[in-house]
């Protein structure tokens, strides 16, 4: 029992600075805003304190073995994002604020409702059927719709939500569960290797083919590299002798995520998606080959569709070529001035809350700033140095995720855990890449900080799964007397 | 399993390593590249929504320059007024959006905006203030220069006026000028108007200095040696100089005179034979120590300062010890090859480097940068550019100078009670038709407060008879006040 009170003392203690940096932030908007300290800086510090305790409380009371760090990793990122919020617009950080209870109770409920995570092994059909639906309403009429070309968004009333933020948790609880199972009979295990001159050859000759057939044609470099790539990995899928009965539900699932390119038109949620696949198909059957197909596949279908659907082909478009004048002004307009506002932020930033947001006639210059682009706004008050934290925290925050994988026991609680870090990590990257340029600009959160109900909701979920999952690999390796 | 979550997870740190570089990438490497975006409105968005600070004559009263808010919130944005009209408008410039900057506003423009280095913007974004910028203090005079505006009296032309011993700039002034609040209207009119008023003729227009300039030619002759004040040299009027005749002014004929005499009398043929004995390239040597090749060292915009020296028919500068027609240059003109030039600023230098025992001095408009709290954030030294002459050759120089104004061709810049020393330059332009009239001097000789050069276009007088009362003028309300 002792090293249960200790991980509970160590979340306790993590919320501190917590504390004192959501204190801090917002004593510093608010010393901007009206150049004096208020009372209500040291009020929303404890209000967010209390709330944090009180999780904290309940964790201690449910899970005490669970990892101590997640938490307040995660409190830290909802807090940055709540000052952030605040800054940009206070009555979008009150109804943000609001949503973080509404999160804290899902996340006290999860913890409290799913004892044991592998329950949700039994129910994991229903559970990918429920997120495939969720993922395809936006395109329903009445409740979906359109914002910046992507069906990413329904309205229920008032309440607007992205489905795809819970779909992504059930995906990866559909995928470990399934490839827990099929992983590894979808794999026969490895024969002696074959002799040099036989390996020349099976290789050899299908890549001269495509060679030939490249210099033949001349698709470009990027189709010539995922054509020699998926070769490749084709010839070393084939020689591990693969059962094809167990291939159909990944062909399934690459033709979904297509679709999802099709109907949602969003490349960001479905690398998210087809990313968090691989590496759970990379980690169940260890075969790189595997990824090689997979990834060529995804690359190709959305070179193919890029070339065909005119939201794609624009967002690409602009992502080649933000500056060019025709795009500054209508398309890229919002990340070419994303990229400006980064470029103000320098190494140090500008402070809290001085951030150029608004025109001097009224209008805005960062379109969505609250969401897509609040990471341009972070960099921009606080710098590199700020943007770079915040990457440290995301990776930390992976990392544990990946703790627990290694310390889960079984196969099923190692793929949940390592897919729900991997698919919160991917998430990260295709908006924080969208937003610096490394890949399409897409309309994801930034998990934790963005505005948004439906993403802090979601991600706070995927917290509390992550801790659940860890509370059973510790209470178990601790009974076994190896708790670190 | 656990090799490959390890391995899962590399992967995943190398993508947000990825996003670190990323964001260096375009907050480190292209930043510059961002700021110069043509679609890029940030800086000027920025720029309008900092109050800038207040431009203060010397007097720390009298408000040349501040900025009015308009709006309020976030929205609030600033623009600039200019309380003096049009009293200052080439040394203070403006500051507008659309207009951009010129003159005080550009050159000191990052403390103006409230730039402070990385090290001290950090401490200001912890105390989260409000940037502002800081206030100028300058050195500037509103007495001398509306006294020095009114008597130019609506002749082109420009006055400037420099503490010797300081390089403090009190009066710069160019006619015709502008009022800087009408530069966001009326600034295409003022650009087309063929009288340049945005021009500031003290710092960028190129004149023939004219016999002012036989002041350098005397500097160099008594410093190195090769003629004393007393040095007796042949007046004959009019004698060979590089195979072409050459008159004195009046074509009056001297018989031998000495150096000081020829000073007195701006004696043309005196000061030709001095070139030559003084030779090309010590005469550059001594250009060169006066700040002639090189622009001012003013704290004004690069762009606003020309350099002075011997330029060549197509305006390019001539340099080395190679061909220009000694002789003339020596006299303030010049021949085919090259003829000698200055602005207004220059020979307002060379008067202050005699007044000042020898010792050039940077010239400066700004005294001091003062925080809003109005603690001094830094104050400008004196600095000097360079020892000239020696300091027995400035007092030679000083007395020969005293002579001219007092018995030679600037007697209308005499002074009740106080002694001043001077030289005037008449240089015939548009072939003859008309004169670049110059008056050079500083005041008092025994203890030199103020030193001046007035020219004045196109006139039909001299520099005694036009540059010279005006001098007098600035210098008595100048020197009231001392």
């Amino acid at each position: 029992m002792m090293s249960a009170r200790s991980a509970r003392i160590r979340e306790l203690f993590g919320l501190i600075p917590v504390t004192l940096c959501v204190t801090a932030g917002f004593a510093g908007v608010l010393i901007t805003r009206s150049a004096q300290i208020q009372d209500a800086t040291l009020t929303y510090g404890a209000f967010f304190l209390a709330l944090c305790v009180g999780a904290h409380l309940f964790i201690r009371a449910r899970l005490p073995y669970a990892d101590p760090y997640i938490f307040p990793l995660a409190a830290l990122l909802a807090a940055f994002g709540l000052v952030e919020i605040y800054r940009i617009d206070p009555e979008l950080a009150r109804q943000q604020a609001q949503w973080f209870v509404v999160a804290l109770i899902f996340f006290c409920a999860t913890i409290y409702f799913l004892r044991d995570h592998h329950i949700l092994e039994r129910y994991r059909y229903t559970i990918a059927a429920a997120s495939l639906a969720l993922l395809l309403m936006p395109r329903l009429p009445g409740i979906g719709g359109q914002t910046n070309g992507a069906f990413l968004a329904i309205s229920v009333g008032p309440i607007q939500f992205q489905p795809a933020e819970i779909a992504k948790l059930g995906i990866i609880v559909f995928l470990a569960s399934y490839l827990r199972e099929v992983g590894d009979v979808l794999v026969r295990p490895r024969l002696r290797p074959p002799p040099l001159w036989r390996q020349i050859l099976t290789y050899g000759l299908p890549l001269l083919a495509v060679v030939l057939l490249i210099l033949a044609v001349h698709p470009g470099i990027a189709v010539s590299v995922l054509l020699l790539v998926f070769t490749a990995s084709l010839v070393a899928v084939v020689l591990e002798r693969p059962s094809l009965k167990h291939f159909g539900p990944l062909l399934l699932i690459w033709g979904l995520a297509m679709l999802m390119l099709i109907f949602i038109r969003d490349l960001g949620s479905s690398l998210m998606f087809f990313g968090g696949f691989l590496a759970l198909l990379y980690l169940a059957t260890s075969r790189l080959s595997l990824v090689g197909v997979g990834a060529s596949m995804f690359f190709a279908g959305a070179i193919f569709f890029a070339d065909r659907i005119p939201h794609v082909h624009e967002r690409v478009d602009t992502w080649l070529h933000p500056f060019a004048p025709r795009i500054a002004d209508s398309t890229g307009y919002q990340i070419s001035q994303g990229l400006f506002a980064q470029g103000d932020g320098g190494l140090f930033g500008q402070g809290f809350g001085q951030a150029l947001l608004k025109l001097p006639g009224g209008g805005t210059i960062l379109p969505a700033a609250h969401t897509d682009l609040i990471y341009a706004v972070v960099v921009n008050e606080t710098g590199l140095f700020g943007g770079a934290a915040l990457m440290i925290v995301y990776l930390l925050l992976t990392a544990r995720g990946f703790a627990i994988a290694s310390m889960a026991n079984d196969g099923f609680s190692k793929l949940l855990a390592a897919g729900l870090s991997t698919v919160l990590a991917l998430q990260v990257f295709v908006i924080v890449g969208g937003v610096t340029a490394v890949i399409p600009l897409t309309g994801v959160t930034l998990p934790f900080v963005s505005y948004g109900g439906s993403s802090i909701v979601a991600n706070m979920v995927l917290l509390a799964l992550l801790l659940v999952i860890s509370e059973h690999a510790r209470s178990e390796q601790g009974r076994r007397g190896g708790l670190v | 399993m656990n090799r490959q979550v390890s391995s899962l997870f590399v992967v995943l740190a190398l993508l947000f390593m990825v996003l670190v570089g990323s964001t260096s990438w375009w907050t480190v490497v292209r930043a510059n590249d961002l700021k110069n975006k043509p679609t890029n409105r940030r800086a000027l968005i920025q720029e309008q929504r900092v109050p800038r600070g207040v431009i203060y004559a010397r007097d720390d009263k009298t408000v040349l320059a501040r900025s009015v808010p308009h709006g309020r919130g976030q929205t609030r944005v600033f623009s600039r007024t200019y309380p003096t009209g049009s009293l200052f408008s080439h040394s203070i410039g403006y500051s507008f959006i659309l207009n951009g900057r010129r003159g005080l506003e550009e050159s000191r423009n990052d403390d103006l905006a409230g730039k402070e280095n990385e090290f001290a913007s950090i401490l200001s974004g912890l105390e989260s203030r409000r940037q502002e910028g800081f206030d100028l203090v300058t050195n500037l005079d509103p007495a001398g220069q509306k006294t020095a505006i009114q008597s130019l009296g609506g002749q082109k032309g420009a006055v400037v006026a420099l503490e010797p011993a300081t390089g403090k700039v009190r009066v710069m002034a160019s006619v015709p000028g502008y009022d800087a609040n009408q530069i966001p209207r009326g600034f295409n009119r003022l650009n087309r108007d063929p009288n340049k008023p945005l021009f500031n003729r003290a710092t960028q227009e190129l004149y023939p200095p004219g016999s002012t300039f036989k002041v350098v030619t005397a500097t160099a002759a008594l410093d190195s040696g090769k003629a004393t004040p007393s040095s007796i040299f042949d007046g004959h009027s009019p004698r060979t100089i590089s195979g072409a005749p050459l008159a004195n002014a009046g074509g009056e004929n001297f018989g031998p005179i000495t150096l000081t005499d020829a000073l007195t009398n701006s004696v043309n043929t005196v000061f030709a034979q001095v070139g030559e004995r003084v030779g090309r390239s010590t005469l550059l040597k001594y250009m060169n120590r006066y700040g002639f090749n090189e622009k001012p060292k003013l704290d004004y915009p690069a762009e606003q300062l020309i350099r002075s020296g011997i330029r060549d028919g197509k305006g390019e500068l001539v340099d080395g010890a190679t061909g220009f027609d000694i002789g003339r240059v020596a006299i303030g003109q010049g021949g085919l090859e090259g003829a000698i030039t200055a602005t207004p600023l220059q020979m307002a230098e060379v008067a202050a480097t005699v007044a000042n025992g020898g010792k050039l001095m940077k010239p400066r408009f700004t005294d001091r940068i003062v925080r809003k709290d109005g603690r001094v954030k830094q104050r400008i030294e004196p600095d000097m550019q360079a020892q000239v002459m020696k300091a027995q050759t400035a007092k030679e120089l000083g007395a020969m100078m005293t002579k001219v104004v007092e018995e030679g061709t600037a007697t209308a810049a005499a002074l009740q009670g106080i002694q001043v020393a001077g030289k005037t330059g008449t240089a015939e332009v548009a072939n003859g038709a008309a004169n670049q009239a110059w008056f050079i001097a500083f005041a008092p000789v025994e203890k030199p407060k103020i030193a001046i050069a007035v020219t004045v276009e196109r006139t039909q007088g001299q520099g005694g008879t036009v540059a010279a009362p005006i001098a007098k003028q600035v210098l008595q309300t100048l020197l009231k006040h001392e």
